[in-house]
């Protein structure tokens, strides 16, 4: 299976072999199964400090247990991680990753203020609280027990807390499950302006639209595996296209691929599906060269390139090949 | 390089803190917490003083002597030691909430170490179980019917409060073994069979023989013996020393040991 590996996204230099600053974030070859069920199945992955990156797939491609094993909450079955050049607990203890998980994770019996001071006091070296709570927009409420809070002022609560070290890392695993439109709107709105004081910041989330708008740079997961990896509009183009149907016995799979804008080639039987950005280019040779008829163009959605990459039906897309840049 | 904008982090001046992350501010949170859960509060210190009210100061026996002091000594520290050990073992079981709500897996994100969790729950377990005795022991000079030489007040307090320590531990085990719903239930009802045979309640020769002979097994046995060998005046075995030593063996391993495993999600 050939993946659409671009470099690291956004035009930056990826700065492991700099040897002057280590990456934010170097997984080599990380599985992690649990029992019989290998939830991970090989990442490589390289995120230079000030990425924005967005982790994107359906429940169950292997989010989380990747960003376990980043935050060092469990350990991977084999492979390597490094978080700034250092184990991820040894980072945790210096206060350079937090994180903000999607539910739980505090206590209903503390005021919002014990909260972040108990969190802030673990620390050896922490952001004054009452500045945090300014920040996360909770610092009306800082004397109001966690569990009279409601959802969103909850979230709120655990940015706050994530803040608390200074960390280099950020990571956030869907953060924004369960809250209206103008809550997840305000909450990115706080989690960019902090980004832009070169904050890492690593988030999963299975929302397309969370993705294109916020991320500097867009990593698809499917099945345990890195499937796509690029910026928003790389991954964008992928779906920009449109796809070409015909029937055509015999398809030379490679002579498709061959003509330009082809993202993708895909064979069933006496069918053939081209995914292509230039369709009209693969509709002329269709016609022309090959014996192909009952052919058809259909325009690919966003959504639809999405559900194409990360979708669970075995082998509709093992074959999207290279070509996005 | 597109991006000078981002400032290297000065990674070197980043440090682990002391302690695994210990201090007071997290003590200070804790003891507060703690004593705002007023079920808890309630049930660890008035129990324990109603009780030593019912049973120490019953006309019939209470002012007989009692080794260095009398019946309604002994029972009242009997009655300390289990409002300790009831206080200890609530406390130390709030773990079992606290990864319900996913708070200990949010620890984890932080550089406070398990150790050190473990000791804050101790100290924390300790400052409800020292309420405990107080009351109890008030209870007793209140009523003046107890009676002992002065520093042996001091004496079985000190024993009862450490001796309550053991049972700290146990509460830790038992939050991280037990579901979270009934967890205090069970104990509670666990804790009351403990006592009794460990003798807080009657005095164990007064039960069937095979009966004594499990007892001297059981986690309150040896430590009920050891708060009272002071007031009694006798010599301490070996065995009542052993039966604690194990026991708290027993619960900081089983809780070290259920603590490990415990990094799942909520």
């Amino acid at each position: 299976m050939a993946m659409i590996m671009t470099n690291v996204g956004s035009g930056k230099e990826p700065r492991a072999s700099s040897g002057a600053q280590p990456l934010a974030i170097e997984l080599m070859g990380v599985h992690k199964s649990f029992g019989s069920v290998e939830a991970v199945k090989g990442i490589d992955l390289n995120v230079a400090p000030g990425e924005i990156v967005a982790f994107l797939g359906p429940n169950g491609a292997g989010k989380t247990s990747t960003i376990d094993v980043i935050l060092g909450l469990s350990q991977p079955t084999s492979g390597e991680v490094s978080v700034y050049g250092l184990q991820p607990r040894q980072a945790i203890n210096r206060g350079l990753i937090s994180a903000v998980m999607q539910t739980g994770g505090l206590l209903k019996d503390l005021t919002v203020e014990e909260t972040a001071k108990y969190t802030a006091s673990l620390f050896s070296h922490s952001v004054p609280v009452a500045e945090v709570l300014k920040r996360a927009g909770i610092a009306g409420i800082a004397d109001r027990k966690v569990g009279k809070c409601s959802g969103g002022e909850q979230q709120r609560l655990r940015f706050a807390m994530a803040l608390l070290s200074d960390p280099e890392l950020l990571i956030l695993d869907e953060p924004t499950t369960g809250m209206d439109v103008e809550g997840r709107r305000s909450f990115w709105a706080s989690i960019r302006q902090d980004a832009e004081l070169g904050r890492t910041v690593l988030f999963a989330t299975h929302y397309l639209e969370e993705a294109d708008e916020y991320a500097d740079r867009i990593i698809l997961l499917r099945h345990g595996k890195i499937v796509a990896d690029g910026t928003a509009a790389e991954v964008k183009s992928l779906a920009a296209g449109r796809t070409v149907r015909a029937t055509l016995p015999g398809a030379d799979e490679a002579t498709l691929r061959g003509i330009p804008g082809v993202d993708s080639v895909e064979v069933r039987g006496d069918s053939v599906v081209v995914h292509s950005g230039d369709s009209d280019a693969v509709a002329r040779y269709l016609l022309t060269s090959t014996p192909a008829r009952d052919l058809e163009i259909v325009a690919r959605a966003l959504e639809d390139a999405f559900i194409a990459l990360t979708s669970d039906e075995p082998g509709s897309n093992d074959n999207v090949t290279g070509g996005s840049r | 390089m597109t991006a000078p904008s981002v400032p290297a982090p000065d990674l070197a001046t980043r440090r682990a803190p002391g302690l695994g992350g210990m201090n007071v501010t997290v003590l200070g949170i804790e003891i507060r917490r703690l004593m705002r859960n007023r079920r808890t509060v309630i049930i660890s210190t008035v129990f324990p003083v109603v009780f030593f009210l019912i049973f120490g100061l019953n006309k019939s026996y209470a002012l007989l002597r009692d080794g260095r002091g009398n019946v309604a000594a002994f029972v009242m520290i009997s009655m300390a030691l289990y409002g300790g050990v009831l206080a200890t073992t609530y406390a130390g079981a709030m773990v079992s909430i606290e990864r319900a709500a996913g708070w200990s897996r949010q620890l984890r994100l932080t550089p406070f170490s398990s150790v050190a969790y473990i000791t804050v729950k101790m100290l924390t377990a300790l400052v409800l179980g020292l309420c405990s005795v107080v009351a109890v022991f008030a209870a007793g000079l209140i009523t003046h019917k107890a009676s002992m030489p002065g520093y042996l007040w001091i004496v079985s307090g000190l024993s009862v409060w450490i001796g309550s320590l053991v049972f700290a531990a146990f509460g830790l085990f038992m939050g991280y073994l037990l579901p979270t719903e009934n967890v205090m239930q069970i104990l509670g009802l666990g804790l009351a069979a403990l006592s009794f045979l460990g003798g807080l309640f009657t005095p164990l020769n007064q039960l069937p023989h095979v009966v004594q002979t499990i007892a001297e097994f059981t986690p309150l046995y040896g430590l009920n013996q050891l708060v009272h060998a002071p007031v009694l005046g006798g010599s301490i075995h070996l065995a009542w020393v052993a039966n604690a030593v194990i026991w708290l063996a027993i619960f900081a391993g089983g809780a070290a040991w259920r603590m490990r495993r415990d990094t799942g999600r909520v």
